[in-house]
């Protein structure tokens, strides 16, 4: 029995690989089942990203809050939402996470610290500074995680939030997932700083940059940050340098990528793969054990898609309902 | 002119400073006994029908429909025959009605407050001290202003005091506890704490109980009863009052509430409703009330019946009750006990002592009296 | 025991109270406290018009002082909200909601919706409204029927220390976003308030003066104008009825279908700008609901479809008196049936 140099049991590392293919089975079986024209609406797909959101979601309880993005299904499966439930919410079923009302970009779970995803850019980091002051009235220990695209990061919102965050010391983390455009504009055409380290240092916060595509970088970096905010530390802002397989929303040509810069990335930075690669090669998981994990997260999405597609759709009696608690 | 009788605007209750004479019901030639209604009068808490405090021809109507006037002013004007109308118009022109002496109103507070263990009580105490005091005790839900058309008349022969017991009016929000032994206690200790030994319990609906419950325990705190629309006499209760009143939350499930209570409905004015749904919006109330509600009256039936005993206990009782009482019904004034004076009212509901204020302290004043 | 305050005294009054009653009330707001982080008095201000004064000897830590950044403390309140505190945000100005408006429409508001009814956002937003303080056109808007067009919003505007302290304490008790907005110019009216918390339910008019020939129909300080017009009016015989709506949304149209029922004439005062307010909202749902009840066609006053000019000259003209009021009425008495 090989020795484990990993920072994680091989039971966490199994858990690991099994969040991360979830959410990659999960959006390529949007991605087919969108262009056949099953799935209402729009959805926005995290294919690529894997490693950021679970590199970081793995240190969080249920009492630790996040609010996600318009991109948000990988932050969902991370943080413990029920793919089945995702599943049906996007196809606007009853039955769905939020009962087919919310759709793809508002799928929540507060029971799991998931505060929803959210289709105004930008304002989930208000939001989450909000969390983690309750967290800090509540004194157990408890943060909040935002993230923005590297395009929301220039919102007001969110630079009012560094501020915020920084006068108030709050639990709070700011995730930049820089996948190198905002919809269909370069990062580098919209960012006027090189780095967001920078940006976190004009609010007197510590930054730091990691690839987002090698999961036990990110692993590492958000355990540091986050540690440090559960003890009082304050605020910390994390950029991860990551890729994106998809359009900014399906449907998206993206001839504005050059060409061979998403087979590349396919082909070379594939977190996924480096997972795999990294785990295997230092004989802590055999290419057996992740295979039987892959089978199974086919089976769990496929299950999902049949459920989904035999639930019930809402009827006009739900079209009022959950406006107010009381009105 | 001194055969010149004024007819003026009561002052009815604590606060009243002018009403509405909405109609009259006399015309100008009628001869006028005492207790006799003549007009109506709308104040911002209720509406009601001015009784005759004297007798004499009316010869001249002063205030028209609609007049909004200050207590004391000039109504009308009741003279015999042989006084002129040169004589009752020079009298009307030179009537000055008194001014409210606003100073005075400071001087002696509507109302008093004392902390009786840990609830604070409001009370209000009028009338020359010496003698035995009348004291009042509203019913469920009420406080010391159900008695706004007595408190004055009777203070004028008797010192009078009147409480808003636990959990009512403006005092504390919270129960001594749920039996009638409970309620009857604090009220003796509430005496104890104005220094009156002995007082003539007045008690309404479940302050008629309470006050019934206090005879049979501690005959010595009690010198008379009077009990009106009283509970403790009967099983019955109307419980859609009782559990509704504890549970209405807005004027529409309130206002057909208070109209159970009297014979004629429309003597429940906007205000009336307004100052109960404030009463009962403060924190605590409704519970209170449905704690006291479910231990008095469950199911509709009555939980004590004091009222039985009250035979036992040897004192003067005066029982007074609305036929049209829709609330505790009439017929438990045949459990009243031997030698009590029973006066039936017709066209009187539950609020007897608001409905016919003027018969039900003529009654009151020689009870205590005697 | 009741006794006479302010509302600006209730207000602080029912956010003292709600405060001590309940841990998970927590306020925050620019200058809400005043002095933080200087060397000199804490609590200097105790918000701009000193509503929030001495709460923070009483309260401390749970009341902070925001820097000048709406969209994130609001956006912050909301958050908390939806994490089991009961926040309530002061936006000095309602004029400044045009900063964090995203954070109210589109999040606050949305929640509960978008998530299936598994969220609930108890927040309530402060804001002071109205003209009248030669504070020109970024300080002095009625910005109520923005927020009433919200669903998922509620919206109140008390127009008595009364209803100031048992509406906010419903607010802050309430599980929805509620746009609690106190008017400026009535922050020094006094009025009779008991000492122990109680509450208003939301969504209940009050009819302030009854009357039965013409209904008037408003909200906040032009309560107060109206009833003078009514004063006035009834020298000449005319019976007015105040309905005072209390609370925006939800909206007591029982209570307004029944006065209009009563004296089949309306005149809605909104002191909002003139096109799509609550004034036309009335008129537009009494007209479905009652049209034939009706004896003469709906009179609407607003200010004109301008912004709140500064010069105190124009802006006395701006807002609408009880003059016009009672002309308005005069004019509904004069025109229809009889």
């Amino acid at each position: 029995m090989p020795s484990n140099p990993f920072p994680l049991s091989k039971e966490r590392l199994l858990e690991v690989y099994r969040t991360m293919r979830t959410i990659r089975e999960f959006e390529e079986r949007l991605h087919v089942d969108f262009s056949r024209g099953d799935i209402p609406g729009f959805v926005h797909l995290y294919a690529g990203e894997e490693a950021t959101g679970t590199g970081i979601l793995c240190h969080l309880g249920d009492g630790d809050r996040i609010a996600s993005t318009h991109r948000g299904h990988g932050h969902c499966i991370a943080k413990g939402v029920d793919v089945g439930a995702m599943m049906k919410e996007i196809y606007g079923k009853k039955g769905g996470a939020c009962n087919g009302k919310g759709g793809s970009m508002h799928i929540a779970d507060l029971s799991k610290g998931m505060m929803g995803a959210n289709g105004i850019l930008g304002a989930g980091a208000p939001l989450a500074c909000g969390a983690a002051l309750a967290a800090k009235y509540r004194n157990k220990g408890e943060i909040a995680i935002t993230f923005v695209g590297d395009g929301a990061s220039n919102q007001g919102t969110f630079l009012e939030s560094l501020n915020l965050a920084g006068v108030w010391n709050l639990p709070v983390i700011f995730v930049v997932e820089n996948n190198g455009y905002a919809e269909s504009t370069s990062r580098d055409y919209a960012v006027s700083v090189d780095s967001f380290v920078d940006r976190a240092a004009g609010f007197g916060l510590p930054g730091i940059t990691v690839d987002g595509t090698d999961f036990f970088a990110v692993y590492e970096a958000a355990g540091e940050i986050i540690r440090r905010a559960r003890e009082g530390g304050g605020p910390s802002l994390l950029e991860c340098k990551t890729v994106r397989f998809f359009g900014h929303f399906e449907g998206d040509a993206q001839t504005y990528r050059p060409e061979g810069e998403i087979e590349n990335a396919r082909a070379n930075i594939d977190c996924l793969k480096k997972f795999a690669a990294q785990v295997t090669s230092q004989g802590v998981i055999s290419a057996a054990e992740l295979e039987a994990i892959d089978k199974s997260v086919l089976a769990l999405i496929e299950d999902s898609v049949v459920k989904a597609k035999a639930a019930p759709l809402p009827t006009e009696a739900d079209l009022t309902t959950d406006v107010y608690v009381s009105y | 002119m001194s055969n010149i009788t004024p007819i003026v605007m009561p002052k009815w209750g604590l606060s009243m400073k002018e009403g509405t004479v909405t109609s009259w019901l006399v015309t100008e030639g009628t001869n006028i006994t005492v207790g006799m209604p003549i007009l109506d009068v709308e104040t911002d808490k209720i509406a009601n029908a001015v009784e005759a405090p004297d007798a004499g021809l009316l010869r001249k109507i002063v205030a028209h429909e609609g007049e909004l006037l200050p207590v004391k002013a000039l109504l009308g004007v009741m003279a015999d025959t042989d006084v002129s109308d040169a004589d009752i118009d020079a009298y009307i022109a030179s009537y000055v009605t008194p001014a409210v002496d606003e100073d005075e109103a400071d001087a002696a507070p509507t109302t008093l407050r004392l902390d009786v263990g840990d609830i604070s009580v409001r009370y209000a105490r009028r009338g020359n001290a010496g003698g035995t005091p009348v004291l009042f005790i509203h019913g469920f839900g009420g406080d010391l202003d159900n008695w706004l058309f007595n408190i004055d008349a009777v203070a004028e022969k008797a010192e009078v005091i009147a409480l808003d017991l636990p959990g009512h009016g403006q005092s504390t929000v919270r129960l001594p506890g749920t039996s009638l032994a409970d309620m009857a206690n604090f009220v003796a200790r509430f005496m104890d704490a104005i220094n009156v030994p002995k007082a003539h319990l007045v008690g309404h609906s479940m302050g008629g109980a309470i006050a019934a419950q206090l005879a049979v325990t501690q005959p010595n705190r009690v010198e008379s009863l009077t009990l009106i629309g009283s509970a403790g006499f009967g099983d019955e209760i109307n419980s859609s009052y009782t559990s509704g009143f504890a549970s209405a939350a807005s004027r529409k499930e309130l206002k057909p509430l208070l109209e159970q209570l009297f014979y004629d409905p429309s003597l429940v004015s906007r205000q009336l409703v307004d100052d109960v749904l404030k009463y009962k919006r403060s924190d605590g109330v409704e519970q209170v009330l449905k704690t006291l509600s479910e231990a008095l009256f469950p199911g509709g039936r009555q939980s004590e019946k004091p009222g039985l005993k009250l035979g036992e206990a040897g004192k003067r009782v005066l029982m007074l009750w609305g036929s049209d009482d829709k609330v505790v019904p009439a017929a438990h004034a045949k459990n009243a006990p031997k030698g009590a004076t029973v006066e039936l009212f017709d066209q009187a509901g539950h609020m007897v002592q608001m409905e016919k204020a003027g018969d039900v302290n003529r009654l009151l004043v020689a009870h205590v009296t005697a | 025991m009741a006794r006479k305050i302010s509302i600006k005294q209730a207000i602080n009054e029912a956010i003292d109270q709600e405060m001590t009653r309940d841990p998970s009330v927590i306020m925050m707001g620019e200058d809400i406290v005043g002095g933080s982080g200087s060397f000199g008095e804490m609590d200097a201000w105790g918000g701009v018009l000193g509503v929030t004064k001495g709460l923070y000897a009483k309260h401390g830590s749970r009341l902070l002082d925001t820097p000048l950044s709406e969209s994130a403390y609001v956006g912050a309140a909301v958050g908390a909200a939806a994490c089991g505190m009961r926040p309530i945000a002061e936006l000095m100005f309602i004029d400044f909601m045009g900063v964090c408006f995203d954070q109210i429409f589109n999040q606050a508001a949305k929640f509960r919706y978008m998530f299936g009814g598994k969220a609930q956002t108890p927040v309530v937003i402060r804001a002071m409204v109205g003209a009248g303080f030669r504070a020109a056109a970024q300080h002095s808007q009625m910005l109520t029927p923005l927020f009433t067009h919200i669903p998922g919003l509620k919206v109140v505007c008390p127009s008595s220390a009364y209803d100031a302290k048992g509406l906010l304490i419903q607010s802050i008790r309430d599980n929805d976003p509620v746009i609690f907005c106190e008017h400026k110019n009535l922050y020094a009216m006094e009025g009779e308030v008991p000492e122990t918390s109680y509450t208003i339910p939301l969504g209940e008019a009050n009819v302030v003066r009854e009357g039965k020939d013409v209904s008037i129909v408003t909200y906040g300080l032009m309560v107060h104008r109206s009833l003078e017009a009514a004063a006035t009016l009834a020298k000449e015989g005319i019976e007015v009825e105040v309905v005072d709506l209390r609370t925006l949304s939800p909206l007591d149209l029982d209570t307004v279908l029944d006065s209009v029922t009563k004296t089949g004439r309306l005149v809605c005062v909104d002191e909002a700008s003139p096109r799509c307010n609550i004034a036309t909202d009335i008129s537009a749902l009494v007209s479905m609901h009652a049209f034939s009840a009706l004896k003469a066609g709906i009179e609407m006053i607003s200010p004109p479809h301008c912004p709140v000019p500064f010069s105190p000259t124009l802006e006395d003209l701006y807002i609408p008196g009880s003059d016009r009021i009672a002309d308005a009425v005069r004019k509904t008495l004069q025109k229809g049936k009889k």
